[in-house]
C-alpha cells in the first residue's frame, strides 16, 4: 500500500473500493475462520498438549513430558495395530487400487456396450451407511454359510473361518475395502475420459493391443489421478474405525486392532486422553510424511515423462 | 484374405466377450450382499442360520419388519437421524455458499494462501481434533445434546468450500460486474444472482452433507450417550453388539436404512457423481 502513492487520487478510490472487497471478502469468509479457530486449529493446539500429559477427564492434564509416546513404543497392542495398519497400507491399498484402475480402464472401453448398469452397480456399496455394510459383510463372510465360503465350496474349495481366523480377518477387510471402491471408480472413469483418443488411434496403427495402451497410456496419464485416490485410501486406512468396531471389536487376538480402533479405545474405554493424543499426533507425523514421500515419487515420474 | 479379417474379427469379438464376462463376474460380486440384504429381511430364523447357505427363504415373512417397527423404538431413532441430517444440510448450505463465495469472487490479501489451508485441513485426521472437542463439548455440557454434530456443520466444511468454490470461480465476472457499478451491496449480488445460478452445486453440497451425517457413525457414538438420542446407525449397531443379536430385525433394519439413499441415488444420480468427480479433478 505504502509504494502506491504516487497516482494519488486514482489510486486512492482504487484502494478504497480494495479494502471494502477486501471487508466484505472477510465478512464471507468470517465463519470458516470461527470454525477454523474453534474446531480446527484450537484442538490441534490441545490435542498436541494432552499428548505431553496424564489426563483422565476429571481433574486437571498433569504434564509428563514425552512419557506417552515413550509408553506407547513399549506398547505391544499398539505395535501390533501399526503392524496391522502397515498390513492394510502396504497390501490393502495397492490391491484395491489395483483393482479399481483396471475395472475402469475396462469399463472405458468404448468399444464394450452396455456397461452403464455396472458403473450404477459399482457405485451403489457407496451409497451404504458404514454400519450396514459392516452387518452386511460379517453375513458373507460368515465360515459355514457366507456368501464367500458358499462360492468356494461350489468349487471345492473349504473356505477359512474369516474374520475369526488371525490370518484370514485382514484379507477380508481387504475384500471390504474392494466392494466400497466405486468412488475411485467414477474418478479414474472421468481422468480417462481426459485422455485423448488419438492417443489409442495412434497406439492401436502401431500394433500396440488392450493390455500394452492401458499399461503406456492409461496408467501413466491416469498419474495424478492416482495419487489422489491412494492418498485418500491411505488416509482412510489410518481412519479406519466403524469397519473393525463393528465387525470384529479387533480380533482374533488383535489381528484386526487397527490404528483408529485402539486410539478410540484408549480414549473413550480407558479415558487416557493424553495416551490416545500422543496417537494421534503420531499418527497425524506418519500420515503427512507417507503423503509427501508419495507426492515426491509421483513427481518425479511426471519429470522423468518430461 | 477375406478369412483373415473375418478371423480377426471373431478374435475381436471374443476379447470383447471375455472383457464383459469379467465386468459381468465384478458386477455380480459387488451386487451380491445386497441380493443377501433383501432376501434375508424375508427369511425365518430358521432360514437365515440355515446351512448350507439359503438362497431365497423357504417362508417368506414380513415379520422382521413389523419387528423394526413394533420392537424397537425406530420412528424415534429416526426422528433423531433426520434432525441432525437437516440441520446439516441446512449448515451446509449456507455456510459453504458464503464462505465459498469469499474465497472465490471477492478479493483479499491473503485469501490463496488461506485456501490453502482450507485444502489442508481436508488431510487432516479427525482423530487429532476428536479428543479435545471431546473435552471442549463436555465442558459446556454438549455431550450427550445433538450440538456437537450439528453446531460445526454451521462454520463450513473443507471439501464443500472446495465445491462451491469451484463451481463460483466458473461464473463470467461480467455477470456481477454491472451490478456492482450500480452500486448493488455484494450481499445482494450474492443472493439475487449468484445463488439462483448455483443450484447445480448447492444440490451437490445438500446431497453430500446428507449422505455424510445419514452414513454418520463415530459422531452419534462418542457424542450422544443417551439411547433416546440414538440415530440409525448407533442403534443398529447397538442391537448386533447385544449378546444374542436379533439378525432378522438387523436385516430388515439394514433394507430400511439403505432403501432412502438408494431411491436418491436413483432420482438425483448426476449430482451424486459431479460431487465425487469434481472431488478428483483437483488431483
Amino acid at each position: 500500500m505504502e509504494k502506491k502513492k504516487k497516482g494519488f487520487l486514482s489510486e486512492y478510490t482504487g484502494s478504497r473500493m480494495r479494502r471494502n472487497e477486501a471487508r466484505t471478502g472477510l465478512l464471507f469468509v468470517l465463519p470458516w475462520i470461527i470454525g477454523f479457530l474453534v474446531f480446527t486449529l484450537y484442538p490441534i493446539g490441545s490435542s498436541l498438549y494432552y499428548s505431553l500429559c496424564n489426563y483422565k477427564v476429571v481433574g486437571a492434564p498433569k504434564f509428563i513430558g514425552l512419557d506417552n509416546y515413550r509408553n506407547l513404543f513399549k506398547d505391544r497392542i499398539f505395535i501390533q495395530a501399526c503392524k496391522n495398519t502397515a498390513y492394510m497400507i502396504l497390501i490393502g491399498v495397492p490391491v484395491t487400487t489395483l483393482t479399481a484402475i483396471a475395472m475402469s480402464i475396462m469399463l472405458n472401453n468404448k468399444k464394450l456396450r452396455g456397461t452403464s448398469w455396472m458403473r450404477v452397480i459399482f457405485f451403489i456399496p457407496t451409497l451404504v451407511p458404514t454400519v450396514v455394510g459392516c452387518l452386511l459383510w460379517i453375513w458373507v463372510m460368515q465360515p459355514e454359510s457366507g456368501l464367500v465360503n458358499t462360492f468356494l465350496g461350489y468349487i471345492g474349495i473349504k473356505g477359512p473361518g474369516w474374520l475369526s481366523s488371525p490370518t484370514w480377518a485382514k484379507p477380508a477387510f481387504i475384500l471390504m475395502m474392494i466392494w466400497t471402491c466405486g468412488n475411485a471408480i467414477i474418478i479414474y472413469l472421468a481422468g480417462l475420459q481426459d485422455i485423448s483418443p488419438a492417443l489409442y488411434d495412434a497406439a492401436e496403427v502401431d500394433g500396440a493391443n488392450f493390455l500394452q495402451q492401458s499399461i503406456h497410456i492409461s496408467v501413466p496419464l491416469l498419474r495424478p489421478t492416482i495419487l489422489y485416490n491412494m492418498v485418500t485410501l491411505i488416509i482412510g486406512v489410518f481412519q479406519w474405525f466403524t469397519e473393525p468396531y463393528i465387525m470384529t471389536e479387533g480380533g482374533p487376538s488383535n489381528a484386526t486392532m487397527f490404528y483408529s480402533l485402539y486410539l478410540y479405545q484408549n480414549a473413550f474405554s480407558f479415558f487416557k486422553m493424553g495416551y490416545a493424543s500422543a496417537q494421534a499426533w503420531i499418527m497425524l507425523l506418519v500420515a503427512m510424511i507417507i503423503i509427501i514421500v508419495m507426492f515426491k515419487v509421483f513427481r518425479f515420474g511426471e519429470t522423468e515423462m518430461g | 484374405m477375406k478369412g483373415k479379417i473375418s478371423g480377426y474379427q471373431i478374435r475381436t469379438a471374443l476379447k470383447l466377450g471375455l472383457l464383459y464376462l469379467v465386468l459381468f463376474a465384478f458386477a455380480m460380486a459387488f451386487i451380491l450382499p445386497f441380493f443377501f440384504l433383501l432376501t434375508g429381511s424375508f427369511k425365518t430364523s430358521s432360514d437365515l442360520f440355515h446351512v448350507p447357505f439359503r438362497w431365497l427363504p423357504s417362508k417368506f415373512t414380513f415379520d422382521n419388519y413389523k419387528q423394526v417397527f413394533t420392537k424397537i423404538p425406530f420412528f424415534r431413532y429416526l426422528k433423531n437421524t433426520l434432525i441432525i441430517v437437516v440441520f446439516n444440510m441446512i449448515g451446509a448450505l449456507i455456510s459453504n455458499s458464503l464462505i465459498g463465495y469469499g474465497f472465490a469472487r471477492l478479493r483479499w490479501p491473503g485469501r490463496d494462501k488461506v485456501f490453502m489451508i482450507v485444502i489442508a485441513t481436508m488431510i487432516l485426521p479427525y482423530q487429532v481434533t476428536l479428543i479435545p472437542l471431546y473435552i471442549m463439548y463436555t465442558k459446556v455440557k454438549w455431550v450427550g445434546t445433538f450440538l456437537p454434530l450439528i453446531v460445526p456443520g454451521f462454520f463450513g466444511n473443507a471439501f464443500f468450500i472446495f465445491l462451491m468454490r469451484q463451481f463460483l470461480v466458473g461464473i463470467p465476472r461480467e455477470i456481477t460486474e454491472s451490478a456492482r457499478i450500480d452500486g448493488a451491496n455484494e450481499f445482494r449480488i450474492f443472493w439475487q444472482l449468484i445463488m439462483p445460478i448455483s443450484k447445480p452445486v448447492l444440490a451437490t453440497v445438500a446431497i453430500m452433507s446428507f449422505m455424510n451425517s445419514w452414513k454418520d457413525f463415530l459422531g452419534p457414538l462418542v457424542f450422544l450417550g443417551s439411547d433416546k438420542l440414538y440415530t440409525l446407525s448407533l442403534a443398529a449397531s447397538m442391537l448386533r453388539s447385544n449378546l444374542n443379536p436379533n439378525w432378522e430385525l438387523l436385516l430388515a433394519l439394514g433394507v430400511v436404512m439403505v432403501l432412502p439413499v438408494l431411491i436418491l441415488f436413483f432420482v438425483l444420480q448426476k449430482y451424486f457423481i459431479q460431487g465425487i468427480t469434481m472431488s478428483g479433478i483437483k488431483g
